[in-house]
């Protein structure tokens, strides 16, 4: 598989690898995708007043699953949850240059980012 | 200073050895003859060149020159075996049995005489990859024409027991191939000691060029095919065409080197393999060695790293050319089907890698290899979430997973 520069720089140079407290009511966790599919990542966002101020991963995949879980967690700090609601995975398709058989990649980034927003937000609920 | 990249798919290909490649020149332009000239000079040192080459091959599986036919590659003779025998036997016979962990183009060929009414049973194979003889004795039938099994894997590299299986066929007068690509060359087979009555080669898998192979039919009793080409008639009516000298010169030089040195080779590999594998369990925990490990031909190390894609370790040990049963290096997005056969759960075939070792590689190029494997099974298994959560102790099998 001929990957794209970035795909590479991103999978040489991962941003953001890591794990933070899943007990901490301020933080939320994605994770989606099996093993079976031969995918799995994990998002974890740390989120005070409504904006994500950090944001750490770990990815079971292929190059460009690596790839797009460590772009999503570059793209997502500093934004609100509204705004990280809004990035698509045609956004990150089209940043990495992803070939077509890889956009389930990028979709599942998409997905992991709306999962750590869902734990987070009925985390909060349940402590109010 | 090792050089790089090391070259580890050798069940892919083989390199031209020096010797092979040498032997070869002189029939691309001053003997350039058409071997089927019977009028000149020039086809007739073509054709002698194309009869020593010949015998070179008879001889590494104890048969008769005259029983080689010459074709372009192992998937043209298993093509030729299947429907040429179908297709020759039909109105007699329509039964044909296979392994389900057969090369593709086996099972390509066999899906297509499904459609032209022949009935094939895709037999499967135990966990560790080998056919359990009683499957084969319950499912062979007196209207079966072939039974068409490889010797040797090319996935997992687990040698089937052939003499067995050809006793078995051949007490119930069905047809005996065996798809001898990854085997020839490199363990001995002996036709008649076998029961073999077609076998399928390829000569660049053993060091000779690429597109050119042969497949042995048996003479006694003797075996008549089809041909998949109309033409000439040469090779004997079953494979017409001109034949191309040059390659079948290189074909028949690697035969003749593979078969005096099948042993020092063999030996060579296998300390080689060993030296690797014993390192691998040594060093990480969580491997898995695909396939049987005593009945296999030592230079194909089919090995899954648990928690780790296969593909993104492709890419993490970039200096060595390996392929991967991972899905994500195909187009097909399934893991390996042979690997799935052997009832290896989805996630572990996502995992596997395939290493080879072949007569070029060397002791400094396995340690190389092993450096590189720990440093990115290391990496990966940092950036793991699967690897984060079995330390934790969470089993895997009881976590709900959203597939896609």
């Amino acid at each position: 598989m001929a990957y794209s520069s970035k795909v590479m720089d991103h999978y040489e140079n991962p941003k953001n690898v890591g794990s933070m407290d899943k007990n901490d009511p301020s933080v939320g966790t994605g994770l989606v995708g099996a093993p079976s599919c031969g995918d799995v990542m994990k998002l974890q966002l740390k989120i005070k007043d409504g904006v994500i101020e950090d944001a750490k991963f770990k990815t079971f995949g292929c190059g460009s699953a690596i790839a797009s879980s460590s772009l999503v967690t570059e793209w997502v700090k500093g934004k609100t949850i509204e705004e990280a609601q809004k990035i698509r995975n045609v956004e990150i398709a089209k940043h990495l240059s992803l070939p077509p058989v890889k956009i389930h990649c990028s979709v599942l980034a998409e997905d992991a980012i709306k999962s750590a927003i869902l734990d987070y937000q009925k985390k909060t609920k349940e402590s109010v | 200073m090792v050089k790089l990249p090391i070259y580890m798919d050798y069940q892919a290909t083989t390199p031209v050895d020096p010797e092979v490649m040498e032997v070869m020149l002189p029939y691309f332009t001053e003997k350039f003859g058409n071997a089927h000239s019977r009028s000149h000079s020039f086809g007739w040192e073509s054709s002698d060149a194309v009869e020593v080459a010949r015998k070179q091959i008879a001889d590494v599986i104890k048969a008769d020159a005259k029983e080689v036919i010459f074709t372009s590659g192992a998937t043209e003779s298993n093509n030729l075996a299947l429907k040429g025998a179908a297709y020759f036997y039909k109105d007699h016979k329509k039964h044909i049995i296979t392994v389900k962990t057969e090369h593709k183009c086996v099972l390509d060929a066999c899906r297509h005489l499904e459609e032209d009414g022949f009935e094939v049973t895709y037999l499967p194979v135990g966990s560790d990859g080998l056919l359990d003889l009683h499957v084969l004795e319950k499912n062979i039938r007196p209207d079966t024409l072939l039974v068409s099994i490889m010797s040797v894997n090319n996935e997992i590299g687990v040698i089937q027991p052939i003499k067995e299986i050809g006793e078995i066929c051949r007490k119930n007068g069905s047809l005996f191939h065996t798809d001898a690509a990854q085997a020839f060359g490199k363990i001995p087979l002996d036709v008649d000691l076998m029961n073999i009555d077609m076998l399928s080669i390829s000569a660049h898998k053993i060091y000779g060029p690429k597109g050119v192979g042969a497949l042995y039919v048996r003479k006694r009793p003797r075996v008549r095919l089809s041909p998949l080409m109309n033409g000439g008639g040469q090779e004997r009516g079953m494979r017409s065409g001109t034949v191309p000298t040059p390659l079948i010169v290189g074909f028949g030089k690697a035969a003749e080197i593979a078969n005096s040195r099948m042993e020092e080779d063999f030996d060579r590999i296998k300390k080689l393999a060993d030296r690797f594998t014993s390192a691998i369990n040594d060093q990480i925990p969580d491997v898995y060695f695909n396939g049987n490990q005593v009945h296999k031909w030592p230079g194909c190390v089919n090995v899954s790293f648990a928690y780790i894609e296969g593909e993104s370790l492709i890419l993490a040990i970039k200096g060595l050319a390996v392929s991967s049963g991972s899905a994500c290096t195909s187009a097909s997005l399934e893991p390996s089907y042979v690997l799935k056969s052997l009832g290896l759960e989805d996630e572990l075939a996502h995992s596997s890698i395939r290493f080879g070792f072949g007569r070029f590689s060397t002791e400094e190029q396995v340690d190389y290899a092993l450096e590189v494997i720990f440093a990115g099974v290391k990496k990966l298994r940092d950036m793991s979430p699967l690897w984060e959560m079995a330390q934790e102790g969470i089993d895997l099998r009881t976590v709900q997973w959203t597939d896609h």
